[in-house]
């Protein structure tokens, strides 16, 4: 018995994931996290809506709920509005938080809400198949893009950092111990918080662009980030296919309900 | 001590919930419903409560399922555009029993129609929006003091029976203004959910006792549960075994049947001897009530029914109504009868319906269906 099984519904086993699936490692991560951070497994709770990464949540012993396709943070919004005490972290997967529920996303960062989101980057609908998402990079095969994706790929972090989250971060399975250090600073910060976690779908993604070897995947994804310090020596051209990894925002902004608190004197006596 | 103030149909509806314990609104701007959100937003945090304008109608009612999940009173308003919207998560408050408050101030439609233009157009939406089959109970107030009560009544039955709760107003409703009596305070039964659940070990969220309503504590309040608008067993995470499927919907669909008596408000005019009766709900029912009257000082009698409660659809009061009169007119103010189709469902051959539509955007008027009931009188109709 690992001391991480307490946070597990053990009787939910087996897991619905592939074999190969990277989902498992930044849920995996997000676990150790918050055990390291020691928060109290009663008033953490678990936000999550639809598809692979959608659905993991559920197999963790926190309070948890799993809302309609994209709604995750429209209920986290209003449970941190009810109750702000309480830890609220929104796994997402990347067709869930950036386009059905992208409208949310945006907003949930311009209030700087206080909410940790989550979102499992891979570039691939994988509970309906294998269609193409928002961060499908140009050329890659899905079963909606049969002859290569030509829309070109959100850029989660920096549509977030745009419209006002207070930290942001990216990182990916394969660097597992940063990911796991940088979503304990995403859920410890006081604002909306990102995490990207890049992670591979050989079932769905990697079929059908040769290269459903799970290790493969995974050392394309190590390849795919270079640190901010490694960008500045990059020309432009090598830049192009490159994400940036770690910390790409972290500043001091009024909380939501912080601020909806103080300006309205809100009497917390009455409630 | 009660006390007599002018006040506006949309302002009844905020003042009210206020005194039903609302502590979360979250709504978005739409005409005829926007004075509720404004009420709320300068009224709510002097309350205990908190006010949020989300992004869109889909955000409001998610952010209000969420409030109510973790254990707050919620609610938002709208219009038909915004009532579209929250079809979706309207439809997964049912389904994970989430108890939530929608007013819904109804304009004209489909479409943008016309936002300062009353009509009846979303009764069916109210019931059938939503994909799949899941319960609501939707009430239409007819005057601003009924608006005031049965906002009440929304959010108390709403967390009675854990389910959503539609206020079926109208523009005309929305933006009247009326001399209203209303009680104190504390005159009020207010009724707040359960919260006698099983210690943790023992508790399952959807196992139900004998009520057939589940008990759901706080989210974050000490119990670890799943809420999950997929189908799901006792145990509230995902489960497609055929008999779960079967449970779950049935057990939703069919939990507010057991209450049809506590849920189904009607108000009744019976006269002896009468062969016509008129049917009408929501801000339609005041020009009829004139036309009862004036029907009556020309000599004919004509019986009332109004639901009070317009889902469930008050069938029974119907079908008694119908073993005693020869006709029923609807008057509504939508093209297609959507409660004159309830009402022929409901009589069963046993009366004839005549449906009465008006869809220009004005109210009905008490002279045009004084002028059906002549018409219905002489055998015209």
């Amino acid at each position: 018995m690992s001391k991480l099984d307490k946070y597990l519904r053990l009787d939910q086993f087996p897991h619905f994931a592939c074999s190969g699936c990277g989902h498992g490692v930044a849920l995996a991560a997000m676990v150790r996290a918050i055990d390291k951070l020691g928060l109290d497994q009663n008033t953490t709770v678990m936000v999550c809506a639809i598809g692979c990464a959608g659905r993991l949540p559920v197999y963790l012993n926190f309070p948890s709920i799993r809302t309609p396709h994209g709604r995750a943070l429209t209920v986290a919004t209003g449970i941190k509005l009810a109750n702000p005490e309480l830890k609220v972290i929104v796994f997402m997967g990347d067709g869930d938080a950036g386009a059905i529920g992208g409208n949310h996303l945006i907003h949930a960062a311009r209030r700087n809400i206080d909410l940790t989101a989550i979102i499992a980057i891979n570039e691939i609908y994988g509970m309906t198949g294998g269609q193409y998402a928002p961060t499908t990079q140009p050329g890659h095969l899905a079963s909606t893009a049969p002859f290569g994706m030509i829309e070109p790929p959100m850029d989660i972090c920096k549509l977030v950092e745009a419209a006002g989250a207070s930290f942001v971060a990216r990182g990916d399975i394969y660097r597992v111990v940063e990911l796991e250090k940088l979503m304990l600073k995403a859920i410890s910060h006081k604002g909306f918080s990102v995490v990207e976690a890049l992670t591979n779908c050989p079932t769905q993604f990697g079929r059908r662009n040769k290269n459903s070897k799970p290790s493969e995947m995974i050392k394309k994804i190590k390849e795919m980030t270079i640190t901010k310090k490694q960008a500045e020596v990059f020309s432009k051209e090598e830049l192009e296919h490159k994400l940036i990894r770690g910390i790409l925002v972290e500043k001091e902004r009024p909380e939501y309900i912080e601020e909806y608190d103080r300006i309205t004197n809100f009497n917390k006596e009455v409630s | 001590m009660s006390k007599k103030v002018l006040m506006q149909g949309n302002q009844a509806v905020a003042e009210a919930a206020i005194v039903a314990g609302v502590k979360v609104c979250a709504g978005y701007p739409i005409t005829p419903s926007t004075e509720v959100v404004e009420l709320l937003a300068r009224k709510m945090p002097s309350h205990g409560g908190r006010f949020i304008q989300m992004e869109d109608e889909i955000a409001s009612i998610g952010a209000i399922i969420g409030a109510s999940a973790a254990g707050k009173k919620a609610m938002t308003a709208t219009s038909g555009p915004g009532f579209s919207l929250m079809q979706e998560l309207l439809g997964y408050a049912a389904m994970v029993e989430i108890p939530i408050v929608i007013y819904n101030a109804q304009r004209v439609g489909p479409s943008t129609g016309g936002a300062t233009k009353p009509q009846q157009g979303d009764i069916m939406q109210t019931k059938w929006g939503s994909h799949g089959e899941s319960p609501r109970i939707a009430l239409c107030p007819s005057s601003v003091e009924e608006a005031y009560k049965l906002t009440i009544t929304a959010f108390n039955l709403s967390e009675k029976y854990m389910v959503p709760v539609v206020i079926l107003g109208d523009e005309t409703l929305a933006h009247i203004r009326e001399s209203i009596t209303i009680p104190e305070p504390d005159s009020f039964e207010i009724i707040n959910r359960r919260t006698d659940a099983v210690p943790q070990e023992e508790y399952l969220p959807y196992k139900v006792d004998d009520t057939c309503i589940p008990v759901l504590p706080p989210l974050g309040g000490g119990y670890r549960y799943n809420i999950s608008g997929m189908i799901h067993g006792d145990k509230g995470v995902p489960n497609l075994a055929p008999d779960v499927i079967d449970s779950c919907i049935t057990r939703i669909n069919n939990k507010l049947k057991k209450y049809y008596g506590d849920i189904v408000m009607v108000e009744k005019i019976e006269k002896k001897g009468s062969k016509i009766a008129i049917l009408a709900y929501g801000s339609t029912a005041r020009p009829v009530k004139s036309a009862i009257e004036m029907a009556k000082k020309n000599g004919i009698k004509v019986d009332f029914l109004r639901p009070i409660t317009i889902w469930p659809f008050p069938e029974r009061e119907v079908k008694e109504m119908a073993s005693k009169v020869d006709k029923i007119l609807v008057p509504e103010m939508n093209i297609e009868g959507q409660v004159a189709g309830l009402v022929k469902q409901s009589v069963e051959g046993a009366a004839e319906v005549i449906q009465f539509s008006k869809v220009s955007g004005l109210p009905l008027y008490a002279e045009e269906i004084y002028h059906q009931i002549i018409k219905i009188n002489r055998g015209e109709k």
